[in-house]
């Protein structure tokens, strides 16, 4: 029976199907290459009319190009296909001209911080304070503010983490009721607080109690940045973690704690570090609490709790506010040197998710 | 490590111990006081900072001879003290707007671009770098903004100012650098697209293929399919991915203080150098400030952390009443 | 309206495993067709070659023919939207769009498709709930979410969503396999009626299924652990059920195996 009707079907073969039928499934189509060819022709035209114009920008001629592709891709597919077709082929379009419009600037960024880091960047950038260095002056480094970075951060971690995780711990495995829900609330609260608004804070106690700007006070301000968001991600982790193995634990007569440390986090071990690395990556960077709070120094400090100290995103801030040429160099060699610390910690850290990821899973 | 430790267990068990119970449950007490006692320490700080703000910014504004919300000055220093907030807030509002429509839209186009357009080898690096940029530090954008950015958009100032000076809003009256309040929106556009994308993204990937198909089989186009299911359903994702950006860009201190001319004036000539936020403000005001003058830059501080709140208030308000009705009629 | 399948040759892949082989068939109009076979056989795989839906899964594609009524699916410049818009399907889970009401649910393939004058549309969803025997049960409440409705309420809505767009073929993948025995009764009894109109094709795991509504069965087994699968044999369901000419078809059928 179904042998027959696959010779059937063979026989058959000359399907060319030459006339679209209507109500048939073929249709007129653009040829696949279409898209493309629209692109070049709206190019050369944004180009064209951007340079016949005037337009010094290429922002412009880009920004025309764009429209004309989108315009152009709209019109044609409407005139050979539908208007269903051309709405879908417009969706495409815009999403795709979306898409480049934000590669340009972003690769701008990376590009220049690279080229123009790299320039400067050096064994001596490194190891170097800006002691008695002179603005307009091309040596000093950014070794001072390498420490003060190093060590708020430290300060900043060594808190940030056992305060959230513990947290978390406390939401995940204990929490119920209103005290949970409370603490939920405001640690989304807390991630959506303005950096600067954290150093404020600190500033406030800081004026009441009479201290002294230091690097301690800047790694509280980072403190307060940084908890929420290790609190949100060990929470994530706690809970894809299998009940069945909390269940096991606990079925053997191991008491919740020691299930909790012995079972729960190591298991979650791997997300929980990414969690903490990405949260070090973020506060790193960050510059407004320092102004704030550690106010800056050229020397090298290496005492945390007294004393002014620098710190890499601060040194950018300062080294572009003197607005030399060769301050301009210093500021984008400390940016690429920032930019690699926060960006290997991002690898390493999604690294360790990467290769703890399947043990957890199984 | 991880996957052996619940292989571990059996050694573990309190077994050698001659009261298997006790230990256990003192063990547990402490546990459970540790970690709730942090869970409270996080409520007692964020009740300090809505206090000690607060009470640094009474002190301020009870000695601000000015009116602190529409005083058009910034002046604790003088004798007498005025100033207000309407310059910062108005600058505020206004470059965050603009960012928020710059990027909300391309950040949506992106995030289907990588979830739903892109060839699937490069649809996973892309998602990947996407995360890489929005780790990039603010004030990496600040100085890219001052130093390449600025420059390159006086074209295009000129442009705009040519072609829509008409709306008044893009009339540039002032010649020179375009260290402006649209240029910052442009920035912080730039700036808050990477997470806005990385969030919008996630939810994108989320959508149930049976929501998918659904569409699908109903014979409905890619952008038919993203309209039926994957819009819908990921509404309260976007809602939640444009507060979690502009939450960022009101608060944004360094690449504005980098880029922006400030000065205490309200304009609607958004081409034009000038104005300020409250972030820029606190940061550039900051160094040559009196502990008077700090206090009055606390309070303005105060004024921004209630903006947030605010923002990420309505943000989840948005998001629980669409829960609420998500199957409604919307 | 309803049409005939032809199926020349057709081998479905996954990537480079090969998820079933060289299979012809042809499926009367105004019949229900059903598949059996164990778990893993490539019956699903080979419904959604039927209205192109295996090509959007990641690495899926098709070689061979699919002839609806002469015209090949997979020809050139046939467009896959147009097949789906006329090769109807329901799916194992129910999955009406979450945030739509009711009527728009119905509503969601005609709108696509043209645009309707609103006691149009309006006539169209109630004769396709009442094609789906649903409107008795939620006509005062059009307007509420879909995603409210039992589960076979929403099955059969999703029915009722494929219907509207008066498909030729409805394809319909183990549609009662989350249903409870009641709402499974519903269904099949729905099956009989809509087989006045359409072209069925049912895949099913319960042979008491395919024995009730089907006219025809069609029997999927795999060549062997890790080989592709294949049809085995098609025919009248009586005879499949009751004397089947192949030896596997009658293992499986009295419960040797799958």
């Amino acid at each position: 029976m179904s042998h027959a009707t696959t010779t059937d079907v063979q026989d058959d073969r000359p399907r060319t199907t030459p006339e679209p039928r209507t109500g048939g499934l073929s249709s007129r189509s653009l040829p696949r290459w279409a898209p493309l060819g629209f692109a070049a022709v709206s190019l050369a035209l944004g180009v064209g009319i951007g340079a016949a114009a005037g337009w010094h920008s290429r922002t412009q001629w880009g920004l025309l190009a764009a429209l004309l592709f989108l315009a152009i891709s709209y019109a044609a597919t409407t005139a050979v296909e539908n208007q269903r077709q051309a709405k879908d082929r417009l969706a495409t379009s815009v999403v795709w001209v979306c898409f480049l419009a934000a590669v340009v600037p972003l690769a701008s960024l990376l590009w220049t911080t690279v080229s123009r880091g790299a320039e400067r960047l050096d064994g001596y950038f490194l190891t170097h304070s800006m002691a008695g260095v002179l603005g307009f002056e091309d040596t000093g480094g950014v070794y001072h503010a390498l420490i003060g970075t190093l060590e708020q951060v430290g300060i900043a971690t060594v808190i940030s983490a056992p305060l959230g995780l513990l947290t978390a711990v406390y939401l995940v495995e204990y929490g119920k009721g209103s005290l949970a829900k409370a603490v939920t609330f405001f640690v989304d609260v807390m991630t959506g607080i303005p950096s600067i608004v954290a150093g404020l804070f600190i500033l406030s106690i800081m004026l009441m109690a009479k201290i002294e700007p230091s690097g301690l006070m800047g790694a509280l301000a980072l403190t307060i940045l940084m908890v929420p968001v290790v609190v949100r991600s060990t929470e994530e982790m706690l809970k894809l973690v299998p009940n069945e193995l909390r269940e096991a634990s606990l079925a053997l007569g191991i008491p919740k704690w020691r299930t909790i440390l012995k079972v729960v986090l190591p298991t979650a071990i791997g997300g929980i570090t990414t969690g903490v690395m990405l949260a070090i990556a973020r506060i790193a960077g960050e510059t407004a609490p320092i102004i704030l709070l550690v106010f800056g120094s050229q020397l090298i400090n290496t005492n945390p709790f007294s004393g002014a100290q620098s710190s890499l995103p601060f040194y950018i801030y300062e080294q572009y506010k003197v607005g030399e040429a060769a301050s301009y160099d210093r500021a984008w060699a400390a940016a690429l040197v920032l930019i690699a610390f926060v960006m290997i910690l991002n690898l390493a850290a999604r690294g360790i998710a990467r290769w703890k990821a399947p043990r957890t899973g199984r | 490590m991880a996957s052996t430790t619940p292989l571990d267990l059996p050694p573990a068990p309190p077994a050698p111990r001659g009261r298997p119970g006790s230990t256990g449950r003192a063990g547990d007490k402490i546990f459970i006081g540790l970690s709730r006692g942090s869970g409270i320490l996080l409520l007692v700080v964020m009740a300090s900072i809505a206090v000690f703000l607060s009470y640094r910014a009474v002190l301020a504004i009870s000695k601000d001879e000015g009116n602190f919300l529409t005083t058009l000055d910034w002046n604790p220093a003088g004798d007498p003290p005025v100033f207000g907030i309407a310059v910062l807030l108005f600058g505020t509002v206004v470059s965050s707007v603009i960012a928020m429509v710059i990027a909300v839209p391309v950040a949506i186009g992106i995030a289907l671009f990588i979830s739903h357009y892109a060839p699937r080898k490069l649809a996973a690096p892309l998602g990947y770098v996407i995360d890489l940029l929005a780790a990039v530090p603010s004030i990496v954008y600040g100085i890219w903004g001052a130093l390449v950015l600025v420059p390159y958009l006086e074209g295009l100032n000129l442009w705009l100012d040519q072609f829509f000076g008409w709306t008044y809003v893009f009339e540039k009256t002032e010649v020179g650098i375009p260290r402006s309040l649209f240029t910052v929106g442009i920035l912080l556009a730039i700036m808050i697209l990477p997470i806005v994308t990385s969030v919008s993204r996630e939810v994108f990937l989320q959508v149930p293929k049976m929501n998918e198909e659904a569409a699908l089989a109903l014979g409905a186009t890619r952008w038919e399919v993203i309209r039926l299911s994957v819009l819908p359903f990921g509404r309260s994702g976007i809602i939640s991915a444009s507060m979690l950006g502009l939450g960022r860009a009101l608060g944004e201190t360094m690449a504005v203080a980098t880029v922006l001319s400030p000065s205490f004036i309200i304009s609607l000539h958004v081409l034009d150098p000038g104005g300020g936020t409250f972030a820029q403000n606190i940061a550039a005001g900051f160094g040559e400030a009196d502990e008077f003058g700090r206090d009055a830059l606390i309070a303005s501080g105060l004024v921004l952390f209630v903006l947030t709140l605010l923002v990420n208030g309505a943000a989840r308000l948005i998001i629980a009443r669409r829960k609420e009705y998500s199957g409604a009629n919307a | 309206m309803a049409k005939r399948i032809d199926v020349g040759g057709l081998t479905a892949y996954y990537g480079s495993h090969k998820a079933i082989e060289d299979i012809s068939m042809t499926v009367e109009p105004r019949s229900v067709t059903a598949f059996i076979g164990p778990s893993g056989c490539g019956k699903s795989t080979f419904l959604r070659t039927l209205n192109r839906m295996h090509e959007v899964t990641p690495g899926g594609r098709v070689e061979g023919k699919v002839l609806l009524d002469d015209e090949d699916l997979y020809g050139s410049g046939v467009d896959p939207v147009t097949v789906r818009r006329t090769v109807g399907m329901v799916f194992q889970r129910p999955n009406p769009f979450p945030t739509m009401s009711i009527f728009d649910n119905v509503a969601a393939g005609l709108r696509l498709n043209g645009s309707y004058r609103k006691n149009q549309l309006a006539d169209i969803v109630e004769k396709s709930l009442r094609g789906a025997n649903l409107w008795n049960e939620v006509k005062d409440r059009l307007n509420k979410p879909g995603s409210g409705l039992s589960g076979g309420q929403q099955q059969r809505l999703c029915i009722a969503r494929a219907i509207a767009v008066e498909p030729d073929v409805l394809l319909m993948d183990e549609p009662c396999s989350a249903l409870d025995p009641i709402s499974t009764l519903a269904i099949e009894d729905l099956i009989g009626e809509l087989k006045e109109r359409f072209t069925i094709v049912i895949v099913t795991h319960n042979m008491q299924q395919a024995a009730r509504v089907s006219d025809r069965t069609a029997f999927f087994n795999l060549a062997a652990v890790g080989k592709p699968g294949r049809l085995v044999e098609i025919d009248e369901t009586e005879r499949i059920f009751s004397n089947p000419s192949v030896q596997a078809t009658e293992d499986y059928i009295s419960g040797r195996f799958g």
